[in-house]
């Protein structure tokens, strides 16, 4: 078997393959707080809990209505993201004029009730969610053997982050979305109504967590707190790359996942916390975060 | 002290000192050791401005640190809690260097981080016993002379640790420090200008809550003689923000009154297994929207008389 540093080849790539899966989510989710964070000017601590109901929404659309996962993957972003819309309604709205880390608290507050209640349904052990037909198997890449699905992850992580990406920075919508971000006073002035844009936004923002919530649900198990620690790792990939770029944000996230991954193969019992070590790092070189502005 | 904080503070001492008489006394060092816990967390959020989401990493080194030097050190209890301190205060000085280059809410997110980082540490390393945590810490003898295995020697010294913390978060906040620390949350450039070098006032404000969440740590470590992962997971730094929240932030009770409230309403809800996290949830959810101000703080406002 071919080694190098020392490590097997096979586990090598195995573990590359599982930090830019991870690498996915992270990016998928940092992404999703990055553009709530632009319009909103508040820390998504949900996001967690609604990455955890994207899996959950698909365990059930299955288990009680037998749709199956290319179904869940098109409505459960819809499903959660009109959940993410009410909240905003009916609570967010109530929070801008006041200082940014009540919104922290509440949406903190909100993570601990959804992810209670789905404790006290389901329990603590994980639900096991079926791959789909189309995707089971892989293929032998000759170094390694490379699962269909999570090429499928990798792949369709990279198309929605790239499609975010060309909708802010490329589109006419985008336009207004980064002009109500510098001033939404005068933007509201040109006749766009930015209330219902921030409304649509967390919307977005939210149907991006459940949207990597039913990617996620074949490859971990389903369960209550699948979101909870997840998210506190999430938090420092969008301080290390700061939350002023996309780009920036989707860069960080895969780039994180794999060091994660390689740090696996080389000294496995860093694996947990060398994404916070790196955001210390950075943090004393590069305060304002890799891609990000100091204000 | 103004009279009505005076009268407040002699209702809060009488209260813990009677308290025992009809209450369990293990229950009430617990909310003391609480109580001063959010007393420390409150120094840093109500009167620095800075949300701290990672003060459990303070209360958790803390314990394991008494824990580990009562138990196979062999300290006498008050150099366990010494020590238990200094280990919460140079962790204090350690993340406080590298969290207060953010402001605001990344502030928030680079100490839930650390904080993270701290817990994966202690679920690693050996001498927590992972799961288990350190059981079975000896109380000690006090000074050599007072055995705090008597519930009552326990009850007495907990009670005086968390007065002293009171009084010294007290006179902090209404010391020229607290006054320039006031000044850098209304406004900060304005401080700035005015010469004041903000990022040392921040950081012997992180430090010093740190120090004080970490003599409430190390208390509770002797008092269930335990130190577990329990009390380095993010949860905890959850509740602590909730009974400031609760009680009022930046008002000198407040956090005492909030920490009360949720550690008498987790021991009647502790049955119902999840029903805890989701009424802490609605509590969370009810105090922005509706009650911004807090317990104390609503009292304060009602008596029009600061609390």
């Amino acid at each position: 078997m071919t080694e190098i540093f020392g490590v097997p080849t096979q586990a090598l790539f195995g573990q590359l393959l599982i930090g830019l899966i991870n690498g996915s989510f992270y990016a998928l989710l940092s992404l999703g707080l990055a553009v709530i964070f632009g319009l909103l000017n508040i820390i998504n601590f949900t996001h967690g809990a609604q990455y955890m109901m994207g899996a959950f929404v698909a365990y059930l659309l299955t288990a009680k209505l037998g749709l199956g996962y290319w179904w869940s993957l098109a409505i459960v972003p819809l499903i959660v993201g009109a959940t993410g819309i009410v909240i905003e309604r009916l609570m967010l709205s109530k929070l801008y004029k006041l200082d940014h880390l009540y919104g922290l608290l509440l949406t903190f507050g909100l993570a601990l009730i959804i992810q209670g209640l789905f404790r006290n349904e389901y329990g603590t052990s994980g639900l096991p969610y079926s791959m789909p037909e189309a995707l089971s198997g892989g293929h032998n890449l000759g170094f390694m053997f490379l699962p269909n699905y999570r090429a499928w992850v990798i792949v369709a992580s990279l198309i929605v982050c790239g499609a975010t990406w060309f909708i802010i920075e490329k589109t006419k919508l985008g336009s207004y979305l980064r002009a109500a971000t510098e001033n939404p006073a005068l933007v509201q002035a040109f006749g766009i109504n930015v209330p219902r844009m921030i409304t649509l936004t967390y919307g977005f923002g939210v149907a991006l967590a459940a949207f990597a919530g039913v990617m996620a649900a074949p490859i971990y198990q389903v369960s209550p707190q699948m979101g909870a620690d997840l998210i506190i790792v999430v938090f420092a990939v969008v301080v290390i790359g700061g939350m002023g770029s996309i780009l920036g944000s989707i860069l960080t996230g895969f780039s994180l996942g794999v060091v994660e991954g390689l740090t696996k193969v080389f000294y496995p019992e860093a694996s947990n916390t060398v994404i916070f070590v790196i955001m210390a790092i950075v943090l004393m070189i590069k305060p304002a975060g890799l891609f990000g502005a100091q204000k | 002290m103004p009279r009505e904080q005076k009268i407040a503070l002699a209702v809060m001492a009488a209260l813990f000192a009677l308290a025992p008489l009809a209450v369990y006394p293990v229950f009430l060092m617990k909310a003391m050791c609480f109580a001063l816990f959010a007393c420390a967390f409150n120094l840093l959020i109500g009167f620095g401005g800075l949300l701290s989401f990672g003060h459990a990493m303070f209360l958790g080194t803390a314990g394991y640190a008494a824990a580990h030097a009562a138990k196979v050190w062999g300290f006498q209890p008050q150099f366990a809690i010494l020590f238990g301190t200094a280990c919460a205060a140079l962790l204090g000085l350690v993340t406080g260097l590298i969290a207060i280059r953010r402001q605001g809410i990344y502030f928030a997110m680079t100490t839930l981080a650390l904080s993270q980082m701290i817990y994966f540490f202690y679920l690693q390393t050996p001498f927590t016993h992972g799961e288990d945590g350190i059981q079975a810490v000896p109380r000690g003898m006090l000074f050599g002379v007072i055995d705090l295995s008597n519930v009552w020697a326990m009850y007495i010294t907990v009670f005086v640790i968390f007065i002293a913390g009171f009084l010294l978060t007290y006179r902090v906040i209404h010391s020229p420090f607290g006054q320039v620390l006031k000044a850098i949350r209304e406004n900060e450039p304005r401080a700035i200008s005015l010469g004041y070098d903000v990022n040392r006032y921040k950081l012997l404000a992180y430090l010093l809550s740190a120090t004080l969440a970490g003599a409430a740590g190390a208390t509770k470590a002797l008092v269930f003689q335990l130190a577990s992962l329990t009390d380095v997971h993010w949860s905890m730094s959850g509740e602590v923000v909730l009974m400031t929240l609760l009680g009022g932030l930046g008002t000198v009770f407040g956090p005492v009154a909030g920490a009360f409230i949720v550690i008498t309403m987790e021991n009647y809800l502790a049955q119902i297994g999840a029903w805890v996290t989701i009424s802490e949830g609605v509590i969370f959810v009810i105090c922005v929207l509706a009650f911004r101000r807090g317990v104390i703080g609503e009292l304060g406002g009602w008596l029009k008389k600061a609390l």
